[in-house]
Order: structure tokens, then C-alpha cells, then sequence
């Protein structure tokens, strides 16, 4: 069984401090992180590459330094690793890197489970996974947070999937992609060996030409939606904070939520 | 492709503070873009109050250029609920609807997909001034499936055309229209929070919110059609206008081979009250300190008819489900009114809750950050707090 995991490098929120004043974002420094929700996804390959097996790749779309989360990937026990990068990849809407990414998983060739993480903490879009299963005409299943089982012989999957009300069980023949939650596993930290063998990785990379895909495919002029303006949402200015809990104050606070109901 | 005047620029170094990707650096106290690292996200442009920045559309032949003729009608996704109901962000996603269309002088319609049963709950859409329904009806559309429904609408779409084509951004909503949307090889923009027509180029302005809603992104699908939207719930505001000339459409509805089989369904218990769609939640934290301790936030929700919510915190320590989990790694909500508890307001949680109408937090830092985007705020104990509300609540019901 062959699995790719597509992961993406995103502005590591947890290094983010707010500015007092303005109450938004320092983004200077830094740092950049695998997605949140793609860390899940290359747990679930690692946990079913030993319970089956498998073969496991990691592929990423981006610039140059987005080798970093490909080497943590290889660290965390992914076998093999892709990079897709060039100057026609940017500004790449989902439409795009679908094509881009489905691009790569045909190439691989006979690649049975797509994993990728619910959604990109940057863009919050959740149109990617999808979009690349429906580039190789292939299931997708969204929201998953277990696999059951998978079943070689007769290449199907089952799995249970989140919805707001409940779980849903689906079943789906292989090749099959899914999309996951963070409920689905707890990641596991990168063992020494793993470190060792990252270092010593060996990064493929693949460009435009290399996946067979023509300029206007991709990038912004593969991109049907088009960003025309960009803008700072006014902040949020704190309101009024009661600074002790006496009984008067717990007055006051029940009088200011009754209002508001 | 964005460039830097450099007669412009004062190396005032804001643009490099606001790029979400490291990818400008001051060189001789002038901003330089590396353009490897770039993603043309445009973030900087905004930020440079001397107008230094600039960006230039790359001029191509459009390749995706359909012939984007003769598409009218501004549609809506009639997500039905278990009991074959149109969800609730359906009628507030047609009342939108409606005021496009008025713009775009065209007509409603809202597409059902699901088994023949579903019709009988159809007065509702009229009542919300739907002026047509396209229902694609077979047994086989009892349970959502990606596959099956995406091709249902997307036999819909080629027969008919619509300019516009609104979805909720609930679970299905958002694996659906991706779906549908690289079927049809056309934009999709994903949680926007404003939709209005251009009247120029009679466009649809689709605003949303990026990077954990630190900055607002105007999008627009100018050479595709139709143009693809999906809303999260309570964004707009559901307003009632009844069409009695409202007209059902039969679709011929062949149901797509697939190898996906829904089993079956399991509902969650615990919780009462959904959180997208929750009026009010309250959320409880770190501070709530155990497990038999979330019976107060339970009790505290059950006497507002509020949903429970929690942090990553409350849910790592296995206090909760995680389908009640609020922030970056879990959903999130705008609700009218969310109550922290015990929460200190770590950055993952606030991107997934600032949105919300009015913010309350409890909590005993005074030096807590949730305290900053809090609309009103008690610094105290929660195990105080909390049965103190719920008696006063009780005593005024």
C-alpha cells in the first residue's frame, strides 16, 4: 500500500505575540511550522505504515525554505519526501494547487490513501483536499476523525467521519483521499533515529514541467478567484473588566448580560 | 507581481512586519521582497502608508476564460438537515440572496438534493421568497455523500446555468462545494462574511477573513461562472418574504456510480445545543481545572439554552469531546454572545471566537489577554461567578 500525505508550511501562530497597543499580530520573526491539522495527517500515515506496511511520501507545494516541514516529516517516520516548488507555482489559488498536488500523486503513480489535514491554519479554506481528489476522479472522504480498518485484499477503508450533530461510518473503495481532524490521533514526537535520518534526507523535487502541467494551469493565471483588495479588520477594543468578584460587581455583570439577551 | 518604489519608500519597515511570511527584509534601510519566498498574498500592499507598494496584475490571456454568457440566477444550496428540513443558514443565505439578485435584476432559486420525502418541507423556502426550487430527487440521496451530491448539482448547474451559487459553510457545505467547484472549474471562496454585486462590472464581492482573521481579503471570479461562495452560519441575517409564485423544478436525477457506502450514523449525546448555529455559548477552560467540574458550564448553558463549548486545553485534558472544541484546531464560531470561563485567551482560541458579537470573560488573571478582546470581563473565581449568574437567571425566569 502506497500513502502521500500533502502537508503545507504556515506562520507559526504560537510564535505570535499581540501588540499591546494595536491588538494585532507581531509577525516579525516569525517562524514558519507545518500546518496545525497536516501534523495529524502525517501521524495517521506513520500509524498505518506500521500496521500495514505501507510506503508513506510527504508532499508539499511552496517556496525553497518549505523543505524544513519535509524534513520534520521524515523525522516523525514519513519514508519519502516531495517538494514541488517554482516561480509559476505563486499565488496559487485552491483550484490551482489542486492541480499542482494531483499532479504530483499521479506521478507517484499507484498511490492507494491521501491524507491531508482538514484545512490550512492561513487560508482556513478546506477546498484543497477535495479538490485534489476530484482532480484524479477519485472519493473523498471529509472530517475524519478514525479509521477504522483498511482492508488490503479487498482495498476498501472505513472510516468515521465528524459532523456537527454526531459520526457518521463510511465505507470507501481505495484509492480513496481523506481529509482529517485533529481528534483522530495524538502526534508523536520525533525519535532520535528520525532526526538522524532527516538530516540525511533526500529531498525530490519536481517543478511545473516535471508533473507535466502547462504555465496557465497554475500559479495566478490557473487561479479562477482573484484577490482585489486587502484590509485591516478594526480591532476588538476590550470593554469594561470588574476587578473582583463582590457582590455588588456580579450584580452589575447579570444587569449587563440580561440586556444583552 | 508586487513590486517596491523604491523613490517611495522610507524603510519605515511596516510592510516587513505585517508579511505573514518573512518574505520582505529592509536592504539599505529599503524594503526587499524575496521573491522565492513571496506568495503574493498581498498583505503588504495595505500596510505602506507612502504608497510604495504596488501591485501589478500579470497580464495573460485569461486561459480559463469559458464562454461565461447566458448564466443568470444568483442560487443557494438547500442543505436539508436529518429530518429533511432545509437547514437554518439556508433561509438566511436566501434572504442574501435575494437582495443580489435584486441588484442583479435575476431570480432566486434554492437546490435540493435529496429522497422525494424532502418536498414536504418546502414552504419554508417560499416563505423565505425563493423563486424557484430545482429538487433532484432519488432514494439514493437519503445520506450525504460528496460524490453522489456533487454530481446531482453539478447535472443541475450545466442545465441551467446560475450566476451565483451560495452554500453554507457547515461540514457538508464545505466538502460539497469544493467538490463541485473544480468539477465546474470555477472559483470558490470559503467562509465570507460580506457578499455584495459590484455594479460596474456586476461582479460578486466576496469578503473573508485570512490568517485567523488578522486581515480581510476581497475576492473576486471574474473569467468563470458560476461564482461560488460559502457562508458560515448566523453571518447573515435570515428575513422572511413570501413568494406564493414560487415554482418546483423536477431534475432527472441519476445518481452517480460510486465506491462510497454511508453506514450508518451515531449521534453525539452530550451536546444539546449545536455550536455553529448557538445563539450563545459558553465555553469553559483550563480553569475549570476537571472533568466533573464542566457539570457547572452545563448547568450554566442549560439556564441561557446556550452550547457548550471548550478550549484545546479543556479538550486535551480529555474534560470534553472534541467536537466541542473552539479555535484554530477546532471550529469556529460567531455566536451573538460567547462566555469564556476560565479561559485565558491564548491566540489559538481567539481566532476562533473573535468574531463573535459580544465577548464575555470570567477568569482570575487580571492579566489574562482574553480579557482584551472581552466585551465585559469579571476578574474572579468561576466557581463563584457562575452559580451566582445562574441564581440570578433563575430568580428573574
Amino acid at each position: 500500500m502506497k500513502i502521500a500525505v500533502c502537508i503545507k508550511q504556515v506562520p507559526d501562530t504560537t510564535s505570535v505575540r499581540i501588540d499591546p497597543v494595536t491588538n494585532t499580530l507581531i509577525r516579525e520573526g516569525v517562524e514558519s511550522v507545518v500546518n496545525p491539522f497536516d501534523s495529524y495527517a502525517i501521524e495517521e500515515a506513520v500509524r498505518l505504515k506500521e500496521q500495514h506496511n505501507a510506503e508513506t511520501c510527504a508532499i508539499t507545494m511552496g517556496p525553497p525554505q518549505a523543505v524544513n516541514i519535509l524534513k520534520d516529516a521524515i523525522a516523525l517516520g514519513i519514508d519519502s519526501v516531495i517538494h514541488l516548488t517554482d516561480r509559476a507555482f505563486a499565488g496559487s489559488d485552491t483550484l490551482a494547487t489542486s492541480r499542482v498536488l494531483a499532479g504530483a500523486i499521479r506521478k507517484m503513480d499507484d498511490v492507494d490513501l491521501i491524507i491531508c489535514g482538514k484545512q490550512a491554519s492561513d487560508g482556513d479554506t478546506a477546498q484543497v483536499g477535495p479538490g485534489i481528489a476530484v482532480v484524479l476522479g477519485i472519493p473523498e472522504i471529509t472530517y475524519v476523525k478514525k479509521v477504522v480498518r483498511i482492508d488490503v485484499e479487498t482495498k476498501t477503508i472505513e472510516v468515521e467521519r465528524l459532523t456537527e450533530e454526531g459520526t457518521e461510518v463510511i465505507k470507501s473503495t481505495l484509492p480513496c483521499s481523506i481529509t482529517v481532524v485533529k481528534e483522530i490521533n495524538t502526534p508523536r514526537l520525533p525519535s532520535f533515529k528520525g532526526l538522524m535520518k532527516a538530516k540525511k534526507a533526500e529531498i525530490t523535487v519536481w517543478n511545473c514541467k516535471d508533473l507535466g502541467l502547462e504555465d496557465f494551469e497554475v500559479g495566478l493565471k490557473g487561479s479562477p478567484t482573484q484577490v482585489v483588495k486587502i484590509f485591516s479588520p478594526p480591532s476588538r477594543k476590550g470593554g469594561e473588566v470588574l476587578s473582583e468578584d463582590s457582590d455588588e460587581n456580579l450584580d452589575k455583570l447579570f444587569a449587563s448580560l440580561e440586556k444583552l439577551l | 507581481m508586487i513590486k517596491i518604489i523604491n523613490e517611495k519608500c522610507v524603510g519605515c519597515t511596516a510592510c516587513v512586519k505585517v508579511c505573514p511570511f518573512s518574505a520582505i527584509s529592509m536592504v539599505s534601510k529599503k524594503a526587499v521582497i524575496d521573491y522565492h519566498t513571496c506568495t503574493l498574498c498581498k498583505a503588504c500592499v495595505p500596510s505602506c502608508k507612502f504608497s510604495a507598494i504596488i501591485y501589478e496584475e500579470e497580464k495573460s490571456a485569461a486561459p480559463h476564460k469559458q464562454d461565461i454568457s447566458g448564466y443568470s440566477g444568483v442560487w443557494v444550496y438547500g442543505e436539508l438537515t436529518r429530518e429533511y428540513k432545509p437547514a437554518s443558514v439556508v433561509l438566511e443565505l436566501l434572504t442574501k440572496a435575494r437582495d443580489l439578485a435584486k441588484d442583479l435584476k435575476t431570480y432566486t432559486a434554492v437546490v435540493v438534493i435529496g429522497p422525494s420525502a424532502a418536498r414536504s418541507n418546502f414552504e419554508v423556502l417560499k416563505e423565505y421568497g425563493a423563486d424557484k426550487i430545482f429538487f433532484a430527487h432519488n432514494e439514493h440521496y437519503k445520506h450525504y455523500l460528496s460524490e453522489v451530491f456533487a454530481d446531482a448539482f453539478f447535472q443541475v448547474v450545466k442545465r441551467h446555468k446560475p450566476d451565483i451559487i451560495l452554500a453554507g459553510a457547515t461540514t457538508i457545505g464545505r466538502s460539497l462545494m469544493p467538490r463541485l467547484a473544480v468539477q465546474l472549474q470555477t472559483g470558490l471562496t470559503a467562509d465570507c462574511t460580506e457578499l455584495h454585486i459590484d455594479p460596474k462590472e456586476r461582479l460578486l464581492i466576496q469578503t473573508r477573513p485570512a490568517f485567523g482573521g488578522n486581515i480581510m481579503a476581497c475576492i473576486i471570479t471574474r473569467n468563470t461562472k458560476p461564482q461560488m461562495a460559502t457562508v458560515r452560519h448566523r453571518v447573515m441575517k435570515a428575513a422572511a418574504q413570501k413568494n406564493p409564485t414560487c415554482e418546483i423544478i423536477e431534475e432527472k436525477a441519476t445518481p452517480v456510480k460510486t465506491g462510497v457506502e454511508f453506514i450508518k450514523f451515531i449521534k453525539e449525546e452530550t451536546s444539546k445545543v449545536n455550536l455553529a448555529e448557538a445563539n450563545i455559548i459558553i465555553s469553559g477552560g483550563r480553569g475549570i481545572g476537571a472533568k466533573e467540574n464542566f457539570a457547572l458550564i452545563e448547568q450554566f448553558a442549560e439556564s441561557l439554552n446556550a452550547a457548550v463549548g471548550a478550549s484545546r486545553a479543556a479538550v486535551d485534558s480529555g474534560w470534553i469531546p472534541y467536537s466541542h472544541q473552539v479555535g484554530q484546531t477546532g471550529t469556529t464560531v460567531s455566536p451573538k454572545i460567547y462566555i469564556a470561563c476560565g479561559i485565558s485567551g491564548q491566540i489559538q482560541h481567539l481566532v476562533g471566537m473573535q468574531s463573535s458579537d459580544i465577548i464575555v470573560a470570567i477568569n482570575k488573571d487580571p492579566d489574562a489577554p482574553i480579557f482584551k478582546v472581552a466585551d465585559y470581563g469579571i476578574v474572579g473565581d468561576l466557581f463563584k461567578v457562575i452559580p451566582a449568574l445562574i441564581k440570578r437567571f433563575k430568580a428573574k425566569a
